[in-house]
């Protein structure tokens, strides 16, 4: 039996309280999940800020190591890899995509530099005509070229384009897994179901499995398979996504749910805003 | 508060504000606010959605008159009535500005932190804003901005809490505290619940419009969230690429859009327990420093014909209070 693509078991992570405390934070406190190889999925993250899942998804990514735990990728545990060849050979399978591609590019380098550089690196290309075929290829699955961003700065390209171009840089080493943290929040309202439509493509066609980490249950009800949901560190309802959102049993979940605004037009503007208020106030960590 | 002159609280006509740069002999015009007309009633929350870059922001800096270059106003007027004294914001001299802000134009900003002095307690940020407005001896202003806090639930400890001891929701609270606190007829409030999280997000509105209804105070409520305007605009204007192509009573717009960008927005709006797949819109949001001819919008638009090309669409009545610029406007058939 081949090995899970990707196994959390039971990860801590705690960071040290403020200067002088001697309280330690657990930011993620023993939460476990695990990927199929061979069964691309996208698999979502929610909470709450402060809930942990950026955390995780930092340390899936292999830049924080956890307190106590472990995390393997295709059976081999990830703070194993001591080698730099080792190291290389698990980026090029796991990428990320940030929250801002604003803040993911520097302003002042062509996003073309960062397509080549991939390419140069995690692909192990060496000719400035097959980096430039790689390049063109990874945009096209994101429905743009190479001709299209060639030699443009960040700011000559809308949000939703920059994050097209994230998501294309991170598959040009044809990866098994992306981790996005947050992809669609900082990306205008007209842009964002392209970008969520784009993920599912993906999936789909690439068989890339996605861990999509967010805050918006909506989207997570649009595009997920599995769902996480986390509260401060913990993990709380876990499941097909489609059946822990259609009913959800955790409090936490239901809170969530509840705090989701439905775009539809209540009858008397304001109403639905008043209801449920009082039960949120007893449930708020720190509100 | 009560027997108020019925009339627009704020009237913008015809307003444009561009962004003019000289540099290197390069001139440079960004038509952030191109020709934009509306008018907010009093005890009334309007809201204003738009993606970045559609000159929201811009919008709000003229109304409060923080004008600063290069951003220069063109052409119209901003014409506030305060009960019952009209002026142009424009057009008062620095004095004048400085007594109207706050005290009756006040705002809700997006980042509490910078809104509340990081190293003084909140008590000092209450003083330092509204102390000179209400005008009276420190004691009764302290007892009178417990009090309001009280009225918000909040509790009056938090006077003597430091911005960073309290959560983000919490400061987010104290700030529309701070902003009522001198029962202003306007409140611009832009973007307020953007950086909280959803379960904040829900109670946080939920305060903006009972204090809102409290205070009949009118609010210019900007965010490009329309599922927050879906539940708490009275009416809502949209923008695109610094026109104001669509404005109604909220339900209308939402159940019958007539701009084909309006429409596109809340088709693709992700709902709770629909998994049908959502369409996106092609292309980009244009330059305004070079916008395309014609209607801004029809490079994207499905329904674009010859005339959206060259000729910019003025706002059409469709109901008595509903209007849209687009000659062919969803609902009826397409050239």
């Amino acid at each position: 039996m081949k090995a899970p693509l990707l196994e959390v078991d039971d990860v801590v992570r705690t960071y040290k309280g403020s200067f002088l405390s001697r309280r330690r934070v657990a930011a993620v406190d023993g939460v476990s999940l695990s990927l199929e190889t061979g069964q691309p999925e996208i698999f979502t993250i929610v909470g709450e800020s402060g809930s942990g899942k950026t955390t995780l998804a930092r340390m899936i990514l292999g830049m924080v190591s956890p307190s106590a735990g472990a995390i393997r990728f295709q059976g081999v545990d990830l703070f194993a890899l001591r080698s730099r060849r080792a190291r290389l050979r698990f980026m090029k399978q796991v990428q990320p995509v940030f929250q801002n591609p604003f803040e993911a590019f520097n302003p002042m380098k062509r996003v073309d530099r960062y397509l080549f550089a991939t390419a140069r690196r995690m692909a192990g290309l060496r000719h400035a005509a097959t980096i430039a075929d790689a390049a063109d290829d990874a945009l096209k699955s994101v429905g743009l070229s190479l001709a299209e961003v060639r030699g443009r700065f960040p700011h000559e390209l809308s949000g939703g384009q920059l994050q097209r171009v994230a998501i294309a840089r991170a598959l040009i080493s044809k990866p098994a897994l992306l981790v996005a943290d947050e992809p669609v929040s900082m990306i205008d309202a007209s842009l964002r179901a392209s970008i969520v439509n784009l993920l599912r493509d993906l999936r789909d066609r690439m068989g890339v499995s996605i861990i999509y980490i967010t805050h918006d249950l909506a989207t997570a009800y649009y595009i997920s398979d599995r769902i996480l949901i986390m509260q401060r560190g913990r993990a709380v309802e876990t499941g097909d996504a489609r059946a822990v959102l259609d009913n959800p049993q955790h409090p936490y979940s239901r809170l969530l749910k509840a705090s989701v605004l439905s775009p539809d037009v209540p009858s008397t503007p304001g109403a639905r805003l008043r209801t449920g208020q009082q039960t949120q106030q007893g449930v708020l960590p720190h509100a | 508060m009560s027997g108020q002159l019925p009339g627009p609280v704020l009237a913008v006509s015809g307003l444009q504000a561009y962004y003019r740069t000289a540099a290197f002999g390069v001139k440079r015009e960004v038509r952030a606010v191109d020709n934009v007309s509306f008018a907010i009633e009093a005890n009334e929350i309007y809201g204003l959605a738009g993606e970045s870059s559609s000159g929201k922001t811009t919008l709000i800096k003229t109304i409060a008159n923080a004008i600063q270059p290069p951003l220069q106003v063109l052409g119209g007027s901003v014409m506030l009535d305060l009960s019952g004294r009209r002026l142009d914001i424009h057009a008062i001299d620095a004095r004048e500005l400085a007594a109207i802000r706050w005290k009756h134009l006040s705002y809700i900003m997006q980042g509490s932190m910078n809104v509340l002095n990081p190293v003084r307690r909140v008590r000092h940020s209450f003083v330092d804003f509204a102390f000179r407005h209400i005008g009276t001896p420190m004691p009764q202003f302290l007892q009178l901005v417990r009090d309001h806090l009280q009225r918000l639930h909040l509790t009056p400890d938090v006077l003597e809490a430091y911005p960073h001891q309290l959560s983000g929701g919490m400061r987010q609270r104290v700030t529309i505290a701070l902003a009522t606190v001198c029962r202003p007829e306007l409140i611009i409030a832009d973007e307020p619940t953007t950086a909280l999280d959803v379960v904040v997000q829900k109670s946080v509105l939920a305060m903006i419009h009972e204090i809102q209804r409290e205070l009949r105070s009118s609010i210019l409520f900007v965010t490009h969230d329309m599922s927050v305007h879906a539940n708490l605009s009275d009416r809502l204007g949209i923008m695109y690429a610094g026109r104001l192509v669509e404005e109604g009573r909220t339900a209308d717009v939402f159940r019958q859009p007539r701009h084909p960008y309006t429409a596109h927005l809340i088709a693709s709006l992700p709902r709770m327990g629909d998994a049908a797949a959502k369409q996106g819109l092609a292309g980009a949001p244009p330059n305004l420093a070079d916008p395309p001819p014609g209607c801004r919008f029809h490079p994207r638009c499905p329904r674009a014909s010859d005339i959206c090309r060259q000729q910019t669409p003025i706002m059409q009545w469709h109901t008595p209070s509903h209007r849209a610029a687009c000659f062919h406007p969803v609902g009826e058939p397409a050239a």
